[in-house]
């Protein structure tokens, strides 16, 4: 099967140091893939080049078969890859269905118009449906600073999905979250991804959450992908356990 | 719909009262109120620039280009008809700010600022040293004309009034329609947050550079009822001076009610009208202090004190 997602020799580096060297990954449709490593290992590196913030020096990032190295990040969106992010950007000023709304705009017309109001009553209620789909509906007329941390990630992320994406890349969905929260908000969010049949590939540190949600591991360190399996066969490898995991048995 | 209709509503009543109020003011009031909504125009271009994060200090640019087109098309084309004028500058700066706007829309902050600041310059520099257009004398424009009718004295005057409060109102309600469209919203939205709205798919420089194309053409009406109102254009009218003024105004109402832009318009004119008859050397002291109390007591500008009342319609006062 041709998958969604392929890097293909990508490396990148800023100055002397090399923060990515010669990534080979290949992402089946419908696929849940972690992404593990210490900070600095390359995880958020690979996100930031498969959604164009960052332009590789080397190789090749296709999706869906179409070549996307060298887009920039409005491109990829449109093309189907969305992003959260490991600090939840948000509008501040906005309130959370204002927030919703924007991200609705923007993905549902091409071109977002001069004249439509923005404000309307189908729209507002496609807000409110997006935002039930991640339980926010309740938070939907505080401003964002009023919010957890839990909740902020999670709109972040019911942002991203607003546009129907085909892959989705979740830089560390649960940090900063309180430890009670994690599990319901990734119940939360992978329930809502399954249901759209979406890609996902997420960053994580916690091995709880890694072993519970996804379906194969990708460990990085120093730039490199050292395995690639199964949650339990990569988490049992002697190099991930010593240079990740920290768990040497 | 229902926001559609109360605009509407709202800009036929505005219109109304505006001419009925021509009706019945002296003509230096009608003359103050013309050059009051003339610069409005262009401080409603600059707060639409305002509510994406930019500031251009340098819209005299195109409250100069538009003065001079009206000029230069009424002198040696002999056109004076003030409807064919105003198209013709607004048609002038839009082209002019499409060029600029696209390069100016990648920058940011001061940078953006002073840029736009020392293209006027440029502008104002060529003029006045250049003696086919005048040098710093400037140009001297014939009475206009209205569909071929040319009223005299106080007529031309009321005529003027009448024009400047139409274009007025129908430039705010467009605003107004823009401010609350999806573009808006995204607009509102690239001023907290760029980096999400390029990851949801929308492009910050094309909303920006279209922003900035509708606020020249702003600037350019603005200029064009300006120099047909004092019959007259200069070179100052693109001196950094007078931009910092549009930009005043547009601080001073802030970027939350349209009708405070025109409103914080004839203030300033007021109080320069006044003040150079009262105390002629320090009115910008009387301003400035002014603007320190709004800033301190009102930091979203005088428009927040109506956008609160009309904060449930959820639209733009």
């Amino acid at each position: 099967m041709t998958p969604v997602l392929e890097a293909a020799g990508v490396s990148k580096a800023f100055g002397a140091v090399t923060a990515a060297m010669d990534l080979n990954v290949a992402v089946p449709d419908r696929a849940i893939y972690s992404l593990i490593g210490t900070n600095g290992a390359g995880k958020t590196t690979f996100v930031n080049m498969v959604t164009g913030y960052i332009t590789p020096d080397a190789g090749r990032i296709s999706f869906a078969g179409r070549d996307i190295t060298r887009l920039d990040p409005q491109s990829i969106t449109r093309l189907g890859i969305r992003r959260s992010f490991q600090i939840p950007q948000l509008y501040n000023g906005l309130t959370v269905l204002e927030n919703m709304m924007v991200a609705l705009t923007i993905s549902a017309d091409r071109k977002p118009s001069y004249w439509k109001p923005a404000k309307d009553r189908s729209h507002a209620e496609r807000a409110r449906e997006h935002l039930a789909r991640l339980s926010l509906n309740d938070q939907r007329d505080r401003l964002i600073p009023e919010l957890s941390s839990g909740m902020r990630k999670l709109l972040d992320i019911a942002m991203a999905m607003a546009g129907r994406p085909k892959v989705i890349l979740l830089d560390e969905p649960t940090s900063g979250v309180a430890a009670d929260e994690k599990f319901p908000i990734m119940d939360l969010v992978m329930q809502a991804l399954k249901d759209q049949e979406v890609t996902i590939l997420f960053v994580e540190h916690d091995m709880d959450i890694v072993i519970r949600y996804s379906e194969r591991v990708l460990a990085f360190y120093d730039g490199r992908i050292i395995a690639d399996g199964a949650p339990d066969e990569v988490l049992a490898d002697r190099q991930v356990q010593r240079y990740v995991t920290g768990v040497v048995k | 719909m229902r926001l559609a209709t109360d605009i509407r509503i709202l800009a036929g009543g505005s219109l109304a009262a505006l001419l009925a109020l021509g009706l019945a003011l002296p003509e230096w009031l009608m003359f103050l109120l013309t050059m009051a909504f003339a610069k409005g125009l262009v401080a409603l271009g600059i707060v639409g620039l305002m509510r994406g994060g930019l500031v251009a200090f340098g819209q005299g640019l195109y409250f100069c280009l538009g003065a001079y087109t009206a000029g230069l098309t009424a002198i040696y084309l002999g056109v004076t008809d003030i409807f064919a004028l105003a198209l013709l500058g607004i048609v002038v700066c839009a082209l002019v700010g499409a060029a600029f706007g696209a390069v100016l829309a990648t920058y940011r902050g001061i940078f953006f600022a002073m840029l736009t600041l020392a293209i006027s310059m440029v502008l104002y520099g060529v003029l006045s040293k250049s003696m086919a257009l005048g040098s710093t004398d400037g140009l001297s424009l014939p009475a206009p004309t209205f569909l071929g009718a040319e009223p005299e004295g106080w007529r031309l005057q009321f005529y003027l009034y009448a024009f400047t409060s139409v274009a007025t109102v129908v430039a705010g309600a467009l605003m107004w329609t823009y401010f609350n469209s999806q573009r808006g919203l995204i607009t509102l939205a690239i001023k907290d947050n760029e980096l999400r709205v390029e990851y949801l798919g929308a492009s910050v420089r094309w909303t920006m550079a279209n922003a900035y194309v509708i606020a020249a053409a702003l600037g350019g009406l603005g200029g064009v009822i300006a120099a047909l109102a004092i019959s007259h254009t200069d070179p100052e009218f693109a001196f950094w001076t007078t931009g910092g003024e549009f930009v005043f105004v547009a601080i001073l109402a802030g970027y939350l009610s349209i009708p405070a832009i025109f409103a914080s318009s004839i203030i300033l004119e007021l109080v320069r009208s006044f003040s150079t008859l009262y105390f002629p050397n320090t009115w910008q002291l009387a301003l400035g202090i002014f603007l320190l109390i709004v800033i301190f007591l009102l930091p979203d500008g005088l428009g927040s004190l109506v956008a609160r009342r009309f904060k449930r319609t959820g639209g733009a006062p």
